[in-house]
């Protein structure tokens, strides 16, 4: 047998099924690949199983890094903010409840962007992650320490949330598998949310198969959750070896400029490599995609405006008291418990959202979404999949645009038109490429959107492309 | 100038009776030690979504059925954003610009629109002056945060205050009757603001309104009506203008006093509410709710008045009466040829009476005198076979001791004294020597003195006697 940390989840899961590894031992191995994290990728270890105390009799599913956006009874949850510390929440999101019953151990909870605000983690208020490729570059956001763990050989999967590409981005950065599914499809209970319409829970893996496995897990509809229906049938492994018959729609509108040279000449390769495995490239029509970040940025921060009014400092998490009266206590322990980039989004949102405005900003974002949705229908009546960039450039480095909000938004042009329109869309990697200025190698992410509810044709269909690129390169290592 | 002519609609909220709260599953309550009924949906924890009650949709469709609503295909529900500490998510779930009902009517008053929400916790601002800008402490009770409420408005069809508080009686009645609610006012189960204008009679406008809240009783909520429209008659006489504001009723003093404009000038931010779903009632649901709904005050009003030919407060009394109208309603069966009126009374006047002095349950809930029993003793007053007063005192042994009506008229000797025996006329002719004057005073013209002989037969009698007869027999002997 390999070194236990170098079996996917999907291999460790039949072993320990087979009775050929005991689930205590591959566990504590990855428990101590945990204490060596360098990244800052955890915020908190779980090296007693506290999270996991209800785990079911025989663990039998790899442990699990958990986004710290994810309610956990009894154990630290601060989405990254400062507002947030010191709190355990009461309950258990959905998504790690639904893991520990499945028997996954749950190895801590991961760093993030401040209320999954960002594209490079540097909003976490508790440090930025670092990029396991490179040190000095970011690991992409809001799921940063989602995906470097992976990366970096500190966690053989993990679970993030995407809004706008918040899976798929970091994953494309730090050469990993990262799916966003269909809207409604894991449920959002527990999750803490940033812009409700958006966001959505999915797997961060090494491999296809292992993101199948773990959305097979997360999957379903839940009573809790009103707008969650889960994906009808399940989910089964993918074993599709070519692509033959299959379409793969590029937008022409794909704007080939705005992205990094490097990216461009591995997106290529990857159409090529879809006609070399039987499947056909098209041209699709997305007019309105081009006007998606605009209506991101007025939607996601209007609904977040709503969403973080409830950190008011009464009830649980900090507290900052003020000079006077309750009104004093709730302005001072919100100026000193949320960042910047919170702050302007919240700005940002209440403003789309007052009266006067609302027609002009948050009405008019929600029609363009409604086409963008439309542009999305009209292409897969011609195509099974849609499939540009991840992102228009590999990992940038630390602190590079942390002074341009608008460049920083910018990274999420090919994540948020899927976002936008609800349906499933995985970012895999593809290979890799020199970043603009030079240095050494980083991985590029390559994204297939498919209609929604149809992941398990898009888990196939990535399968099969994933064989066929047989991307092998490995970071470092947290260590190395 | 020509008279101001009062316009006033209303707006009502009502507190379902049901078992859990809109939005989560804590139960209601109410007096009990506060912050008991709470989970961490109805309090805002991080990352809980709202699953809304089935049986508060099921009651807010009773109330548009029962107010005669266009019951909405599909409704939305929105959040209504504002910061204050009894709303713990610094939002309230409502409905905005699709409410579940549409127009109806109840009565001689249109419905514009019912809607369903969610109740606020209870607020206790310490020190100061008793609100939130400028107290020591503020103390908020989350029990009551999250009852389901339908929100009733009416259009301003209402031309005084009297009216008001008449129309607000029946609408609590209709509810009330629904089952839905407790209704109860002091408790806040049923709480009525109103919207209150002036204009010169015969006006098609509108004029400027005020809003008046805190009228926990039918009567406060006419005497706070009255006050404000004499304010601001007075105020368009000498010229002035209304200036639209919220004015606070205060019990103690009977007066009106503006909320501070700080404490309203909010700007809601209202957009769709992205954790639920449309509300679309199926037609199962629909069916329920028409099958609930019992037969409504206005409907029996009608009834009662058109078949049964009842004065209009005999209608009223009985129709907010359920209990007692179905007793009323078993004993016009029993006795078909009865006068409903004079049945309608015996059991609203008499049988009452007889019930209260034993301190039986007046709304007839409790009642230990059967129909039977009931129709017995009214059908022997009705053959005179006992006299009026006769028959109350049967009812009141039945109501006390219970028993059979006729053995009770026979071990009483309550069997009427009839003027062909002799024995009645032995006792009038006594009467008449014994009160000679009277009969004197009679023959001069003075027929009220015939009183004074009757009530001496009565009291030799003991009630006994039938009235009608004593007087014939009396006159007879006066003009022989």
């Amino acid at each position: 047998m390999k070194d236990l940390l170098e079996l996917t989840a999907l291999e460790a899961h039949e072993a320990m099924v087979a009775g050929d590894l005991g689930a205590e031992e591959y566990t504590a191995a990855w428990r101590e690949a945990t204490a060596g994290d360098e990244l800052n990728a955890y915020l908190w270890r779980d090296e007693g199983g506290e999270a996991s105390a209800i785990a079911v009799e025989r663990d039998c599913v790899a442990p699990i890094a958990v986004k710290d956006i994810f309610c956990t009874e009894g154990v630290p949850t601060t989405a990254g903010s400062r507002i947030l510390e010191g709190y355990r929440p009461p309950y258990t999101s959905t998504a790690v409840r639904k893991l520990i019953e499945a028997g996954a151990p749950i190895l801590g909870k991961t760093n993030m962007d401040e209320f999954a605000m960002g594209s490079s983690n540097e909003n976490s208020a508790y440090g930025p992650v670092l990029n396991p490729w490179d040190r000095e570059r970011v690991p992409g956001g809001s799921s940063g320490g989602s995906a470097a763990v992976v990366a970096g050989g500190l966690a053989p999967w993990s679970i993030g949330t995407d809004t706008g590409g918040s899976i798929r981005q970091p994953a494309a950065f730090c050469g990993i598998v990262g799916l966003k599914p269909t809207y409604g499809a894991i449920s959002r209970y527990g999750m803490i949310a940033f812009a409700s319409s958006l966001d959505q829970c999915g797997p961060l893996t090494r491999t296809v198969s292992d993101a199948a496995l773990l959305l097979g897990i997360l999957q379903g509809k839940d009573p809790c959750d009103s707008t969650s229906l889960g994906l009808e049938g399940g989910i089964r492994l993918p074993d599709r070896e070519d692509l033959a018959g299959l379409r793969f729609g590029v937008p022409a509108e794909l704007a080939r400029d705005a992205v990094d040279a490097g990216v461009r000449e591995v997106f290529e390769r990857t159409l090529a490599k879809i006609e070399e495995l039987g499947g056909e490239i098209a041209e699709v029509s997305l007019p309105s995609a081009e006007h998606g970040i605009s209506a991101y940025y007025v939607i996601a921060p209007a609904e977040a405006s709503s969403n973080l009014a409830r950190y008011d400092g009464v009830r649980y998490g900090m507290r900052v008291d003020g000079q006077g009266d309750l009104i004093d206590m709730y302005e001072t322990t919100r100026s000193e418990g949320f960042g910047p980039e919170v702050k302007r989004r919240i700005m940002l949102g209440t403003y789309a959202l007052s009266s006067g405005y609302y027609e002009a900003y948050y009405g008019q974002a929600q029609k363009v979404r409604t086409r963008i949705a439309e542009d999305f229908s009209g292409a897969f009546s011609g195509v099974d999949f849609v499939v540009t960039p991840t992102a228009p450039s590999v990992a940038f480095k630390l602190g590079e645009k942390t002074d341009d909000p608008l460049a920083m938004y910018l990274n999420d042009f090919f994540t948020v038109p899927m976002s936008l329109a609800g349906i499933p869309a995985i970012s895999i990697p593809a290979g890799l490429a020199e970043p603009e200025g030079g240095g050494p190698q980083l991985p590029v992410g390559f994204q297939i959107a498919a209609p929604a509810f149809a992941e398990q044709r898009l888990l196939d269909a990535a399968y099969a492309l994933e064989q066929g690129i047989g991307f092998d390169a490995r970071p470092g290592g947290a260590n190395g | 100038m020509a008279e101001l002519e009062a316009v006033i609609g209303l707006e009502i909220h009502v507190q379902l009776a049901t078992k859990t709260k809109m939005f989560c599953g804590c139960e209601l309550s109410f007096g009990d030690e506060p912050n008991v009924h709470t989970c961490p949906v109805c309090l805002a924890h991080p990352g809980v979504l709202p699953v809304p009650n089935e049986q508060a949709i099921l009651y807010a469709l009773q109330i548009g059925l029962a107010l005669e609503c266009e019951i909405a295909p599909r409704s939305i529900f929105h959040r209504k954003n504002y910061f204050y500490p009894d709303s713990p998510k610094a939002y309230q779930i409502s409905q905005y610009d699709i409410p579940i009902c549409g127009p109806g009517r109840l009565g001689d008053v249109r419905i514009h629109r019912a809607h369903l929400e969610e109740d606020a916790a209870k607020t206790i601002h310490v020190g100061g002056s008793g609100r939130i800008h400028g107290s020591d402490a503020s103390l908020v009770d989350f029990n009551r945060g999250g009852t389901p409420l339908v929100e009733i408005v009416t259009e301003p069809d209402l031309r005084d205050a009297a009216e008001a508080a008449e129309w607000a009686r029946l609408l609590r009645e209709t509810v009330r009757q629904l089952g839905v609610s407790d209704v109860n006012m002091e408790e806040g189960s049923l709480r009525v603001d109103a919207n209150v204008s002036v204009r010169p009679a015969g006006s098609e406008e509108l004029g400027t309104k005020t809003e008046l809240k805190n009228m926990n009783s039918f009567r406060f909520l006419q005497r706070g009506i009255e006050a404000e429209l004499a304010r601001q008659r007075a105020l368009v006489e000498a010229g002035g203008t209304v200036v639209q504001e919220t004015l606070h009723f205060d019990p103690a003093s009977g007066t009106l006093t503006p909320l501070r404009s700080k404490e309203e000038a909010h700007d809601y931010r209202y957009f769709p509410e992205p954790d639920l779903v449309p509300l679309a009632p199926t037609e199962e649901m629909l069916r329920k709710a028409r099958e609930a709904l019992p037969e409504l005050p206005a409907a029996r009003i009608a009834r009662y008045e058109n078949e049964k030919g009842l004065p209009q407060d005999l209608s009223v009394l009985l129709a907010s009466n359920p209990t007692m109208a179905e007793f009323v309603e078993g004993a016009w069966q029993m006795m078909p040829t009865a006068n409903p009126t004079a049945v309608a009374n015996w059991a609203t006047g008499d049988l009452i009476a007889a019930l209260r002095k034993v301190g039986a349950n007046e709304d007839f809930l409790d009642r230990p005198v059967s129909l039977e029993d009931f129709a017995v003793v009214v059908e022997m007053v009705d053959a005179k076979k006992i006299s009026h007063s006769s028959g109350r005192i049967v009812l009141a042994i039945l109501a006390a001791e219970g028993g059979d009506p006729e053995a009770i008229v026979e071990r009483e000797g309550l069997a009427q004294i009839s003027g062909d025996d002799g024995e009645l006329a032995a006792i009038v002719e006594q009467a008449m020597a014994d009160n000679a004057d009277a009969v004197e005073r009679i023959r001069e013209g003075n027929n009220k003195a015939i009183g004074a002989i009757v009530g001496a037969v009565m009291r030799e009698t003991k009630g006994r006697a039938d009235g009608g007869e004593v007087n014939r027999l009396i006159q007879e002997r006066l003009s022989s």
